[in-house]
């Protein structure tokens, strides 16, 4: 295997929240992201899921340096980043960009489509003519999939997908290695969210970009990755190749989730087994001791309390964070 | 690439090059707005004959008409067209003269607030933290002092100055505007598209004057309207404690306090200023009004 | 008697930029202890309509047609008697299940409220039924539980609690706007349960909005998709899903990423963007994107019968029932 290109080790992001009364303030830390490992190869896409609360999106932006790493290492193309200084995260950020969940919200209202997508080129080629500018938001908006004569429209004028595609072309104009996609589909409708996901793709395959693509739908992650990883409360339950994942989900909780996927097809949607998760979600204010997951989890047993599971090999690029797997 | 070219363009897209920014639809809505337009238009005209009325008419603010030493009624012989106060200056030239007085004062004033608040608020908002913890307990303790205790300080210090009003209320109609601009800021700060600036490498100084600035302008334009006559009504305040604008010179707040204390005699010595002053003073709400009708994002 | 009998429903509403017709002339019926699963993107009319039928439009919006509920027209029906329907003969679970409830009140005496109102129970015996109606939607812990504010709720048992409260009248009529948009998909799953063992032990009609079409697969017995303030089509359920007939349909099926079809090299899309209502074309509003396009497209194509048993309304009758590759 190639060098990673991003290699994240152990990444704890806590955050404090204040707990106590009024008068007498208590801080206690909530664990959003709490001890994920994982590498990324050129040119490879990993697919994030889990359900709100589980970390991903919070994943994504410690990746970024968009928030602050409590502890851990997040290496890119072998330097360490958590230990570098505002300046060189920046130059770093010019290979990794992100791509929004809601295709509205992330752009600038009072802005141009054109100007939108130019940013990233003015922040980090300020030496640029304005006509080579032109040229390149020209060339990338028809790549993405608009008309190249929408540069001077600002973003109510476009419609949610079209929103999403100038999204897409501002994390792509710096032509980076790394796209960071947070649930970049969810927002959109079913008959635009195709679109997207092919752009998406086709964009991966001529820049030969990288991506961690951050969702909550199985369904939609399964189209795009060729890896993914499942978390539940800032930990990994599973991670192994798409193949491997959706043929033969060794977690419980893995099992739970795609089981719970509803399936257009009335005779398999209906006749289909279910694994109900008891329960709600524990607080990550206060997670469960040992597997995060024995409080809803079907097969949870003693040992489930006292041990956190380790990361385990069930097959060849298929690792699986549960004591009882082999049952 | 086939599936990307699929994309067929919506029709209405593709019409039009030249997009519509939300000032232009909030300025189309504001023209759809009759009150806000007429209020423009009032407006409008009270500045034009405010600076270019003084120059037409025969006699100036500060000339005692000697022949007649006394209110003279109105009379077209004598070209006092509005008659005169007390000691026989025309009152028409001194009220379109005070207007000219208050109308800057209102302006520069609020321009200064504007300036400070917007780029403070920006600032303590954006960076948050410790910053916007010593600027903002800074704006509070300038909450505390007295207005009236503040400009006669100033006063004192560096004599009575007609700039010196210009700093003294701006320097107190920041701090609302600062608040104002401070809790945009804050709301701003969360949208996605200031992390998607952040991630595509963008300075501070580029974030708050590209994205947050142009952000909060709109409700920071509704305030100004709202400031502008506040900073008026302060100047005859002031002006009336014998702080603001001195004899010869007036503003219209001078000369509603002088016409208030001839009403029994000369009512017209009050009514006209007042009538300015009033109008002035509705316009600009109106104008207020429909422009945070217009800026509304909701409509959008 | 259908319990619900939508005949010619039209909203329309008044905007600063001009009247827009968010629903067009919209018929169906719905029998007792069915499920009517209506499918349709954003800006479909889906909401729409039922916000009408029951009298929720906004200001700015206006209904005409017929909304026959066990015979009584709803959109002619004064305030009263719709009050005595809204929330006990039929109620609605929205989408939004946070400012639903009021957020200053213990959703127990939320949910009390409403047996008293409607019911006329004294204070001690709503307060059991309440109870024992948020044990039946799987609530752990209901007596605790109901003396807790909405916000102590997860977004989950804010939706549940949502259900109970409109299942308290046991209504004959029961409306879920997208009642699991917002939840996670193994929330949506309980959910769902929920609502399916309602309509079978107790014989509710249960109308399920949604855009989510593998939500319908499972619950609905008749299906009706929309676009752009129509029903493009309208038949049952396993007909929709293996020999859809209007182009839309199949291409809203082909383009849904599923967890069971075979991964090929890309999706298939439909193109271009989903309409806008205040410019919609003259014909049929899916033309501009269909690719089965014709001249008669220029045309509004009536809903009339399909093959199969169904009604579509596309005036080609040549196009093959195609389905996702599965």
């Amino acid at each position: 295997m190639t060098a990673p290109l991003l290699s994240i080790r152990d990444l704890k992001v806590h955050f404090p929240v204040r707990t106590g009364r009024v008068i007498v303030a208590k801080y206690q830390s909530l664990r959003a992201v709490d001890g994920v490992s994982f590498d990324l190869a050129p040119g490879e896409t990993l697919g994030i899921v889990g359900e709100s609360g589980c970390g991903k999106t919070t994943l994504g932006r410690a990746v970024l340096q968009l928030l602050p790493v409590t502890s851990g290492a997040v290496t890119w193309l072998g330097r360490e980043m958590t230990s570098l200084d505002a300046a060189a995260v920046k130059a770093a950020r010019e290979n990794m960009q992100i791509v929004f969940q809601d295709p509205l919200a992330s752009l600038d209202p009072r802005m141009t489509a054109g100007d939108i997508i130019a940013e990233p080129l003015r922040n980090y080629h300020p030496e640029l003519s304005r006509a080579e500018i032109a040229r390149r938001v020209g060339e990338l908006m028809e790549q993405v999939g608009l008309l190249p004569g929408m540069v001077n429209r600002y973003p109510h004028e476009f419609s949610g997908g079209q929103c999403q595609r100038i999204g897409i072309a501002r994390a792509m104009i710096l032509k980076p290695k790394l796209v960071i996609c947070d649930e970049p589909v969810s927002a959109l409708d079913v008959s635009v969210r195709a679109q997207v996901i092919n752009l998406l793709k086709d964009l991966q395959k001529t820049f030969g970009l990288s991506m961690l693509f951050i969702s909550h739908d199985l369904a939609v992650v399964r189209h795009i990755s060729d890896r993914v990883l499942v978390l539940y409360l800032g930990k990994v339950m599973e991670l192994a190749t798409r193949e491997s994942l959706y043929q033969a989900p060794r977690h419980p909780y893995t099992q739970a989730l795609m089981s719970a996927v509803p399936i257009p097809d009335p005779a398999k949607e209906r006749a289909k087994p279910r694994i109900i998760l008891a329960g709600d979600l524990p607080s990550p204010l206060n997670p469960p001791s040992g597997c995060v997951f024995r409080t809803r989890c079907p097969n949870a047993t003693a040992v489930c309390a006292e041990k956190e599971p380790v990361r385990e090999s069930s097959a060849p690029g298929h690792d699986v964070w549960c004591h009882h797997w082999r049952e | 690439m086939s599936e990307i070219n699929m994309a067929v363009p919506d029709q209405a897209i593709s019409d039009a090059v030249e997009g519509r920014s939300l000032w232009q639809d909030a300025w189309r809505r504001l023209m759809r707005n009759k009150a806000a337009v007429a209020s423009l238009v009032v407006l409008g005209l009270i500045a034009l004959v405010s600076v270019f009325g003084p120059y037409a008419l025969a006699w100036s603010y500060d000339q005692i008409d000697w022949d007649h030493v006394e209110a003279v009624p109105p009379s077209w012989a004598l070209k006092h067209y509005l008659g005169t106060d007390s000691v026989g200056r025309d009152l028409l030239a001194r009220t379109l003269f005070g207007g000219r007085v208050s109308l800057t004062v209102g302006l520069l004033a609020t321009s200064v607030a504007l300036l400070i608040g917007v780029t403070v608020g920006a600032i303590a908002g954006y960076l948050g933290g410790k910053v916007d913890q010593v600027l903002m307990r800074f704006v509070d303790l300038m909450y505390s002092v007295p207005l009236t205790f503040f400009v006669i300080i100033l006063m004192v210090l560096f004599g009575r100055n007609f700039i010196l009003m210009f700093l003294a209320i701006g320097s107190v109609e920041w701090l609302t505007m600062a608040r104002i601009v401070r809790g945009q800021t804050l709301t701003l700060k969360h949208r996605e598209f200031m992390e998607a600036a952040r991630a595509s490498g963008g300075s501070t100084a580029g974030i708050l004057l590209r994205h947050v600035v142009p952000n909060v302008l709109g409700v920071v334009i509704v305030y100004v309207t709202l400031t502008i006559p506040q900073v008026i009504l302060l100047e005859s305040f002031l002006s009336f404690l014998g702080l603001g604008v001195q004899e010869p010179m007036t503003s219209w707040g001078v000369l509603i306090n002088e016409g208030a204390a001839e009403l029994e005699i000369t009512p017209r010595t009050l009514i006209v200023p007042a009538v300015f002053m009033t109008a002035t003073l509705f316009c600009l709400n109106f104008l207020g009004d429909g422009l945070r009708d217009a800026l509304d994002p909701k409509d959008r | 008697m259908a319990l619900l009998d939508v005949r010619n429903l039209n909203v329309r509403f008044e905007t600063p930029d001009g009247a827009v017709e968010a629903v067009s002339d919209l018929s169906f019926t719905l029998e007792k202890g069915e499920c009517l699963g209506i499918v349709g993107e954003s800006g479909s009319g889906k909401s729409q309509t039922f916000m009408a039928a029951m009298g929720l439009l906004a200001d700015n919006g206006k209904a005409s047609g017929e909304v026959l509920f066990d015979g009584v027209n709803l959109l002619t029906a004064g305030e009263k008697t719709l009050n005595t329907i809204r929330g006990n003969k039929a109620s609605m679970v929205f989408q939004d299940h946070m400012t639903s409830l009021t957020p200053h009140m213990r959703v127990g005496r939320q949910l009390t409220e409403v047996l008293v109102r409607h019911r006329g129970m004294d204070a001690a015996t709503a307060r059991d039924a309440v109870i024992a109606m948020l044990k039946r939607v799987q609530i752990p812990e209901p007596a605790r539980r109901a003396e807790m504010y909405p916000h102590e709720l997860s977004g989950g048992l804010r939706q549940r609690v949502m259900i109970a409260m409109s299942l308290l009248c046991s209504p004959a009529l029961l409306i879920a706007d997208e009642p699991t948009t917002a939840l996670d998909v193994t929330v949506q799953a309980l959910i769902l349960d929920l609502i399916r063992e309602v309509k079978e032990k107790e014989h509710t009609s249960v109308i399920m909005i949604t855009h989510d079409l593998g939500v319908v697969a499972g619950i609905a017995d008749r299906v009706a998709v929309m676009y752009a303030g129509r029903i493009v089509e309208l038949g049952d359920v396993n007909q929709i899903f293996t020999a859809p007939q209007h182009p839309y349909t199949q291409g809203l099926l082909a383009c849904t990423p599923r967890l069971d079809d075979v991964l090929g090299k890309s999706l298939k899309t439909i193109p271009g963007q989903p309409p806008n209502l205040q410019r919609l074309p003259p014909g049929c509003a899916f033309a501009p994107r269909c690719t089965y396009r014709i001249a008669a497209c220029a045309a509004r194509p009536p809903l009339r019968p399909a093959a199969g048993g169904g009604l579509k309304a596309c005036v080609r009758d040549d196009i093959q029932p195609v389905r996702a590759a599965s």
